[in-house]
């Protein structure tokens, strides 16, 4: 019966909701087919199979479309964005989680979920975001204390919400009191440090930001249609669906891919330079000194390609060989988070995180591959682009004590000296 | 009905009476405590016992102090280690999940990955001129970030090929068990181990307090106990709860007062690489030397005094006696709630009497993170030595340029006298 359950789990598309009745209660999200009238009519005319085709392929244009939209609206709208996916991800998967249990009538508990959301999030905007409005913080008196204190607010209310989980736990229901309270902590630690970690990257610049979730989108869409033509061998158990073919047909062209989209986008400022909040006309602004890895540079073309290529040297930008890096992973492993997902889906016997999107799902089921390629990128920038952000670094030293400024003042200044940077008879 | 029943069952909604008790801890107290109490009731026993290894816990634990900061790490290392161990078996046995491939493995090896992420944010900044000398651990710490991430990429997706079609559900119950377990106890551990390098005292007197809540509550509890506190312990009693809040307060004040007198307890602790050793000696900051206060026209007939002699810590030690006593507690209730739960009846049985070295470590947790989150937001500001290492990975020039900065910001302070040859 299992596997039976399984092939209609696989082949069934959202349209199909006679196979529904053969999980009876304990299937989590009843799906009804939310394609809209429109949709409806003007395809009603093709197969089923071509139908679900094309309600999928025009959802995906338009997700593409809006999300172009949102780029050329601005960095605080895509914050904006950012948010709201993240609200809604972790709405999907907390209903599951009660489906699951049948947890609708734990006390307080829906309460708290989003409680500890609200926690969870002003604790990472005021550990990070703060630092980069920070001359708007010191202006307004109340955003300085919740600023300056956060840490100490966001945790008080995390134990507020804590206590009061402790004093909710009702005899009969304590298992299931902790498995919530243990989904609710794990999905945060999931959606919510993955969301911040994406505001980092657009403020790094917004090329870190639109590169690797176009590679993660481009790499979705391009196995599926290696697979859909050329696909032949399994790749894995856990989604039968995905071939080895349409693997590595997707690699090799997301890394294509990357490279054109990195070459085109370097190009432009409003790219590539960091996010800024402009304290004068309170607003963000991206305009900079582009820094070496925007500015084309020569290389030699190893011997072996020469004879292929043709050329002797060629333009490009380093971003483009960072590009690689992001397109492989988002190849390579970025599906994993998507077997993850259907792992889980398997799991708990549901088909879809929820059917926000026609023919695609929830947002989740959107997002998945997604979550690992932002804490790489993050990783990534951390470690190999940029050092620490200097003026954060000003703003933390003018906290410390005078003795201690000292201390660092002299070990600076010998270690200037030191490398030579620093004459040592010059006081610049 | 026999599908319903089957699929109730996988989904593990079956009633709490359903699941199978884990079988009681075998008695461990040694031969020879077990001779000489063989005399007493049970009650009284039990008593002796408890009684016996408290004395003998609270000795290990100055015999630690007295060896010094480097034993201490090891030893909330080793805690952090058996606690993992305690509350990763106790999934095993609730989910009978001996038998899941790879399973054990994956866990240990995530403990690993989520220890060398901490190690190389916090302590490698104490470390800084140890790890400077020596190339492969300067390669180390410069990309742990990226390096734990590969490690951990690398165990999920050994997670995700592991999974097994009969066996789903339970991998993802243990996938994030083992998670929801790393972020309690390996994150508090650092953060203790945070706290001991602020300074020994504000390692000491947290736990201290939260010991003496523990047992002033229990002996008020025992000797005067009528009002039931909580359902959730039956044992506890608002009289304890009180008592043990003003018992602790006054310890905590008294407490203070003696460490903050000795400077092994009250400076930060430093690497001093030319010794290789820790030390802990420095000019104590004004929180640790003593004051006048004004005591207040209500007290003043009360206690006689016009003025006292205080240190200013121990005016924050009243904060953290205060949170011991009152919010302690609930990480007590917690794990009692959660032990319920999947019925046991104490974590392990490691230490006769007492159970596992989570039943002793519950209340703690939260402590830790309290104290760490009180230092940062009210003591000081960020640490130094971490700033120092994050400035000397700039680039030259941002280095010149912050190097300016800086010292026209000391120079208008008057911190820095402006050189002459400026």
């Amino acid at each position: 019966q299992e596997s039976e359950s399984e092939n209609r789990l696989d082949g069934e598309t959202a349209s199909d909701s006679e196979s529904r009745s053969e999980f009876g209660g304990s299937s989590a999200v009843p799906t009804s087919d939310d394609t809209p009238e429109v949709l409806n009519r003007a395809l009603s005319n093709l197969s089923s199979r071509w139908k679900n085709w094309w309600v999928r392929g025009i959802l995906t244009l338009a997700m593409i479309t809006f999300f172009f939209i949102i780029i050329y609206l601005g960095p605080m709208v895509l914050m904006t964005i950012v948010m709201c996916v993240q609200i809604k991800c972790f709405h999907e998967i907390i209903t599951i989680g009660y489906n699951v249990y049948h947890s609708y009538d734990l006390p307080w508990f829906r309460t708290l979920s989003w409680y500890f959301l609200l926690c969870v999030n002003y604790f990472f905007y005021g550990e990070t975001v703060t630092d980069y409005f920070f001359t708007l913080v010191q202006r307004e008196e109340p955003l300085r204390i919740l600023s300056k204190y956060h840490r100490f607010i966001s945790f008080a209310l995390y134990l507020t919400g804590f206590c009061m989980f402790v004093l909710s736990l009702v005899k009969k229901h304590y298992r299931l009191q902790f498995y919530m309270f243990g989904w609710t902590h794990v999905t945060l630690l999931i959606v919510v440090t993955q969301s911040h970690l994406i505001i980092h990257n657009l403020f790094e610049g917004m090329i870190w930001f639109i590169v690797p979730i176009s590679c993660v989108i481009c790499n979705d869409i391009m196995a599926y249609m290696f697979g859909f033509f050329f696909g032949r061998t399994p790749l894995i158990k856990l989604s039968p669906k995905k071939t080895w073919e349409g693997f590595i047909g997707g690699f090799f062209s997301t890394v294509l891919f990357g490279w054109l989209l990195s070459y085109v986008m370097s190009g432009y400022r409003c790219f590539t330079c960091p996010v800024e909040f402009n304290n004068d006309t309170n607003s963000f602004t991206v305009d900079c000194e582009p820094s070496e890895l925007f500015q084309l540079q020569e290389y030699n073309i190893p011997l072996v390609l020469q004879s292929v290529v043709d050329w002797k040297t060629v333009r490009m930008y380093p971003f483009q060989i960072h590009s690689i890096a992001l397109s492989t992973f988002a190849s390579l492993i970025g599906p994993f988070g998507g077997f993850f997902a259907s792992g889980f889906k398997r799991a708990f016997k549901i088909k879809d995180f929820a059917n926000t999107i026609p023919g695609h799902g929830g947002i989740m089921d959107r997002f998945d591959c997604q979550y690992l390629m932002a804490t790489f990128v993050n990783v990534y920038i951390a470690s190999f682009i940029r050092g620490p952000n200097p003026s954060k670094l000003i703003q933390q030293f003018l906290t410390l004590r005078p003795d201690q400024q000292l201390h660092i003042f002299n070990t600076l200044k010998a270690h200037l000296v030191d490398r030579g940077i620093l004459g040592s008879l010059e006081d610049a | 009905e026999v599908d319903l029943e089957e699929r109730l069952r996988e989904l593990d909604l079956r009633s709490d009476s359903d699941v199978p008790d884990v079988p009681p801890p075998t008695d461990s107290t040694p031969e020879i405590l077990k001779k000489a109490l063989s005399g007493l009731s049970a009650r009284w026993k039990n008593w002796w016992i408890r009684g016996i290894l408290t004395l003998a816990m609270i000795s290990g634990f100055f015999l630690i102090i007295y060896l010094g900061s480097f034993m201490l790490m090891l030893l909330v290392l080793s805690i952090q280690v058996k606690c993992y161990h305690e509350i990763i078996t106790i999934g095993y046995r609730v989910y009978h999940s001996y038998d899941l491939p790879w399973f054990r493995s994956l866990s240990w090896y995530f403990l690993l990955c989520v220890n060398y992420f901490f190690y190389g944010e916090t302590v490698a900044d104490y470390f800084a001129t140890f790890v400077q000398r020596r190339e492969q651990l300067q390669f180390l710490i410069r990309y742990h970030r990226f390096i734990s991430f590969a490690l951990y990429l690398t165990g999920f997706c050994m997670f995700v090929l592991s999974l097994v079609k009969k066996h789903y559900r339970l991998q993802f119950y243990m996938f994030a068990w083992t998670h929801v377990t790393l972020l309690i106890t390996v994150t508090q551990s650092h953060l203790v181990i945070q706290n001991l390098f602020e300074g020994m005292i504000w390692f000491l007197v947290p736990i201290s307090s939260v010991i003496c809540n523990d047992i002033a509550a229990y002996i008020f509890g025992f000797f005067f106990g009528r009002t039931p506190l909580i359902k959730l312990s039956p044992k506890k009693t608002w009289e304890g709860f009180i008592g043990g809040f003003f018992s602790t307060v006054v310890f905590g004040f008294i407490f203070s007062y003696f460490l903050a007198q000795h400077q092994y307890f009250v400076c930060p602790v430093e690497y001093n690489s030319e010794t290789n050793r820790f030390v802990t000696e420095c000019e104590p900051s004004e929180l640790f030397q003593m004051k006048k206060y004004s005591v207040p026209p209500l007290l003043q007939p009360v206690l006689g005094w016009e003025t006292v002699n205080m240190y200013p810590f121990q005016m924050h030690s009243f904060a953290l006696s205060t949170f011991a006593s009152l919010i302690g507690p609930f990480g007590g209730f917690f794990a009692s709630g959660f032990k319920r739960a999947f019925k046991i009846k104490d974590f392990a049985d490691t230490i006769p009497g007492h159970g596992g070295i989570m039943d002793r470590f519950d209340c703690q947790y939260l402590m830790a993170t309290f104290v760490h989150v009180y230092i940062t937001s009210f003591i000081r500001g960020p640490n130094p030595s971490k700033l120092l290492k994050q400035l000397l990975i700039l680039q030259p020039e941002q280095q010149l340029s912050v190097y300016k900065t800086l010292k026209s910001h000391l120079v208008e302070k008057g911190i820095l006298q402006p050189s002459l040859r400026g």
